[in-house]
């Protein structure tokens, strides 16, 4: 293969000594830079599989000589970025909830963090710009109509908890009752309270229903949601006096609520966030227009 | 080099290069088959990986059937960017019960590895009618159907029986009970204290959601799409498992 200095003239190139109708055929040797890349990848696959991990053994692979490892990389990098982040995330988890904006380092963090955990973890309910998804039961973040309370205290919590779930015992909890399944209300009455709630939402309604479904509203709705419909935030009832829906305010959508009843959920987040990951989003939810 | 000209002995004895050619095919095949027999050493010990549920499993068919490895892997590389997004990177055994394993290489849409627990019952049944309806960039088609195709888990035994045979360690009383706890873990009002002896906290560590997944009355393919969905990546807790810190 490592020939001799080749001569340019073909004639005085050996032969393979083959002749087929005259036609002979040359012994050219390989060019001699291939020949020696090729020598080189093999002494480099050598060096490579001394130096990385490479051969299965019985147990594990040879981990190589430089222990290289992925995890131990990964492990590193983080560790790295938290170290860094570590004084501002401690100070972050040691103010006051409400103290966040008015230091504006701390603040332009918990803004920048809160706004990526937002978009990882939040956005696939909320929306990506935290506008929620109206008649879907999806909360818009950016209105100051807020279900559990609007003051950071408020926000944190129920991102900590978490609403109606099963895997927080501390969860937010209520449940409006199914008045049409279980047969609490009969279908007229259900018809009547439907008037009602679309008359105190200002919205066309029937004035006769309306007036006998104050009624059914008083004695079956008020305890949670008030004489006048605007809610109760301690009990997660909705405003129903205003033009901000949740799972819709057509008259279809309001007789589904009552008959059915509704039963949101949010996951609590402490399990996969951190105190200080879950101050950041809580920062930037109630910066996003609404907070009280 | 002149031992490296000798080759010209090899290249015109047929038979010498045949039985060479076979000793460098055998080195190659050793190297690739040999470490497949203890494959079992390589996959790190962990709690609270247990098989799947007979309607996970079952869930697990639809996401095949419908080919959702197509778009989503199940697979968190250890890379800083995928563990901040996705989670704790995935583990060998996360995945040692799946046959065959949905790592997968493409991502259309997101990684699928710890999506369990992450959203809502609700929030899958909507992403699954219209997934623009709740993330407008998707491109996700619509699964809606899938509540419309009841389930009657008539087979699950067999398929049950069928991973076992391929090395899950569904026990009998398992699989004589497949269909039983099938329906079950749809139905909070039953009683599910057989699927809680057979794969509960006791046994595996792991917690089994038994809820009704679709709202819906009768079990549906979308109850067990749901409960495949969100049980993925929930069973290893990284609260209190490190893993091997050099693998």
């Amino acid at each position: 293969m490592c020939a001799k200095p080749v001569k340019k003239q073909p004639q005085q190139v050996e032969t393979t000594g083959h002749q087929w109708d005259g036609i002979e055929e040359y012994n050219n040797p390989m060019p001699r830079w291939w020949v020696w890349t090729f020598y080189a990848t093999i002494v480099w696959g050598v060096a490579y599989s001394v130096a990385y991990p490479a051969w299965p053994l019985l147990r594990e692979a040879t981990p190589g000589l430089l222990g290289a490892s992925t995890r131990a990389d990964v492990a590193a990098e983080i560790a790295a970025v938290d170290a860094a982040n570590a004084a501002v995330k401690a100070q972050l988890v040691a103010a006051d909830l409400n103290a966040i904006g008015a230091d504006p380092g701390l603040a332009t963090f918990a803004e920048n963090a809160g706004a990526a955990i937002f978009r990882t973890n939040c956005a696939t309910c909320h929306g990506s710009g935290a506008a929620g998804f109206e008649g879907k039961g999806y909360p818009n973040l950016l209105d100051d109509d807020w279900l559990w309370g609007g003051t950071m205290e408020d926000i944190h919590l129920t991102i900590t908890h978490g609403i109606r779930n099963t895997t927080d015992p501390d969860a937010r909890y209520s449940e409006m009752p199914r008045f049409g399944a279980d047969e609490l209300l009969d279908e007229d009455q259900i018809g009547q309270v439907v008037e009602h709630v679309l008359a105190i939402s200002g919205q066309e309604h029937d004035a006769a229903l309306a007036a006998a479904g104050a009624t059914v509203f008083a004695e079956n709705c008020a305890s949670c949601h008030m004489d006048d419909g605007s809610g109760d935030r301690s009990l997660g009832a909705p405003k129903l006096s205003d033009a901000i829906w949740l799972y819709g305010g057509s008259r279809a959508a309001i007789t589904e609520t009552v008959v059915n009843a509704r039963f949101g959920v949010m996951p609590d987040w402490n399990e996969r966030l951190t105190e200080d990951e879950i101050r950041a989003v809580s920062f930037y939810v109630h910066g996003r227009g609404g907070g009280e | 080099m002149a031992f490296l000209d000798k080759h010209k002995a090899i290249e015109t004895h047929a038979t010498l290069l045949m039985v060479l050619s076979l000793l460098v095919v055998t080195i190659g095949g050793i190297v690739q088959i040999v470490p497949l027999f203890y494959l079992e050493n390589t996959i790190e010990k962990v709690e609270g990986v247990r098989p799947y549920t007979p309607l996970e499993l079952a869930g697990r068919e639809i996401y095949l059937r419908e080919g959702c490895y197509g778009c989503h892997s199940q697979m968190i590389r250890p890379m800083r960017d995928e563990v901040e997004r996705y989670g704790h990177y995935s583990l060998a055994a996360e995945s040692m019960y799946d046959r065959p394993f949905q790592w997968g290489s493409k991502r259309t849409g997101p990684d699928l590895a710890r999506v369990g627990g992450r959203y809502s019952d609700e929030w899958h049944q909507d992403h699954f009618e219209n997934a623009k309806s709740v993330v407008p960039e998707s491109v996700m088609p619509p699964y809606g159907f899938l509540a419309d195709r009841p389930l009657d888990g008539k087979f699950i035994a067999d398929l049950v029986a069928t991973h076992r045979m391929t090395g899950v360690p569904y026990t009998d009383d398992m699989v004589a009970n497949a269909r039983a706890d099938f329906a079950v873990q749809a139905d909070p009002l039953e009683d599910s204290g057989g699927l809680e002896d057979r794969y509960g906290e006791d046994v595996f560590g792991t917690v089994v959601n038994v809820r009704n997944f679709d709202g819906r009355p009768e079990l549906t393919e979308m109850d067990a799409l749901i409960a495949y969905i969100q049980v993925l990546g929930t069973m290893v807790d990284f609260s209190t498992f490190t893993p091997v810190a050099n693998r």
